[in-house]
């Protein structure tokens, strides 16, 4: 039988596993049910989810249109079932691109962001594992009021050590959607505007059709 | 079979469902890795890529069991520990668990009184439709986004890379712009932001160390050093102006 090539094949994974995760998932409420003979009640769980869907639905879509170009097809459908893609896995894969020096969308940009995504889900999924076998001693340990600040603060370490990698790369795309991500993250909170950090996941679209749109203008002006 | 928390039985469906995610996650790093060697990949640098990646995750690992622990408070230990390992994220996870525990009576603050089995199950079905559009809609668009790339690739390559770029930008951007959002509530919102100038200016430090030093290898934990510096910078920072 003839071997279909990588980026054909990685489709048929990608669905094939992402169907099993997807129902594998599903499952666990499904067993709960079953196992303890309970009923949900729809009331409540439609009043929950008109909580959480219209946003986490909207930012789900968005994602999906914005980490797919990035990552690649590989890293993207492995990505969507392991979760934490804006604040580890894209970053982990951008970083892994970086330092191989391979260009994201590239034959090789989807090798090296695919290998990196499924490490750090290796990884992820181990020390969680490792972390609820030793809850009890390690607890304290977690929410000592002296460690909590640098778990509290691992978003702003990791985007100021990345944010000078790209924006120094590619400043001329940077300096519009950092403009303008800076004045609604200061002016929005000063007018009353609260839950802003909720609402990242729908703000990195917007950054990335400003940058773009910029990136249009001075590409047909010949500026990169 | 009368409903606990901490059931037995639900850490062994909660450890299948990992397996089956760490299998997957196995997988895809074995066919991505044997595709690179015949790509002409150098295994080093297959290699590298792995090594690099799993120091990385390491730290923003554990602040994820950190939203674990936060969560099993109220909610036992086998649902968090399943929902932080797959699919969500921990901003995600807290705001759904939240929302379904309100619709069901209860509060997450409210750690004294434990949930009862309707409202686990509840909760456990909010938690897990409220974010499975991603899950549903990669296996239908993937193929579709990509194609679409290609092409824009094929007529014109560098607008097509630039494109790629300009998306990195817009997560870059929105997340640099986050870390401002408290700066308004005082001395204290600024703490963010001067864990992020650390950050910075020792990645900047890093990049010239490489350049003068040639020490390329560095280059492969640049980010994660400077990832621990500007959390271990956070303590006394917040120690001072907190």
């Amino acid at each position: 039988m003839k071997k279909r090539p990588y980026e054909e094949q990685i489709h048929i994974d990608g669905r094939v596993w992402g169907a099993i995760a997807g129902v594998a998932i599903c499952a666990f409420p499904l067993l709960v049910a079953i196992i303890y003979q309970l009923k949900p009640d729809w009331g409540v769980v439609l009043k929950g989810l008109i909580g959480v869907a219209p946003i986490f639905w909207t930012v789900g879509l968005i994602e999906v249109f914005t980490y797919i170009p990035m990552l690649g097809a590989g890293s993207s459908y492995l990505a969507f079932v392991t979760g934490n893609i804006t604040n580890l896995k894209a970053p982990c894969a951008m970083n892994a691109m970086e330092n191989a020096e391979v260009k994201p969308g590239s034959k090789e940009g989807e090798i090296i962001s695919t290998i990196a995504v499924a490490t750090s889900s290796i990884v992820t999924i181990l020390i969680i594992a490792l972390g609820v076998l030793m809850i009890v001693p390690l607890t304290p340990v977690l929410e000592s009021p002296t460690l909590t600040p640098a778990f509290d603060n691992i978003l702003p370490a990791l985007f100021g050590a990345l944010g000078v990698v790209y924006i120094s790369r590619n400043w001329k795309l940077a300096i519009a959607p950092v403009s303008v991500m800076l004045a609604i993250y200061i002016i929005l909170p000063m007018l009353g505007v609260q839950g802003l950090d909720g609402l990242v996941g729908i703000f990195v679209p917007v950054g990335a059709i400003i940058a773009i749109a910029v990136a249009r203008v001075l590409y047909k002006k010949g500026k990169i | 079979m009368e409903f606990s928390l901490n059931s037995p039985i639900l850490f062994i469906i909660v450890g299948a469902i990992l397996l089956l995610v760490t299998a997957q996650s196995v997988f895809f790093l074995v066919r991505a890795w044997k595709a690179g060697v015949e790509m002409g990949i150098s295994k080093t640098k297959l290699r590298k890529t792995v090594i690099s990646s799993a120091i990385f995750t390491i730290a923003p690992a554990v602040s994820i069991l950190m939203g674990v622990i936060v969560l099993s408070k109220k909610l036992g230990l086998a649902l968090p520990w399943l929902r932080l390992s797959v699919i969500g994220a921990l901003t995600y996870e807290l705001t759904a668990a939240e929302n379904a525990a309100n619709a069901a009576g209860t509060s997450l603050s409210d750690s004294a009184t434990a949930v009862n089995g309707e409202q686990f199950l509840n909760i456990a079905i909010v938690m897990t439709l409220g974010i499975i559009v991603g899950l549903v809609l990669v296996p239908i668009l993937c193929k579709r986004i990509q194609g679409g790339m290609d092409k824009m690739k094929k007529k014109d390559t560098k607008w097509g890379e630039i494109v790629t770029n300009a998306l990195f930008m817009g997560m870059v951007s929105a997340f640099l712009g986050l870390i401002f959002c408290d700066i308004s509530t005082g001395l204290s919102g600024w703490i963010k932001v001067f864990v992020m100038l650390v950050s910075a200016v020792c990645m900047a430090l890093m990049g010239l160390l490489m350049k003068i030093t040639k020490w390329q290898w560095l280059n492969d934990y640049a980010l994660p050093i400077c990832m621990l510096i500007g959390m271990a910078s956070a303590i006394p920072i917040t120690n001072w102006i907190g």
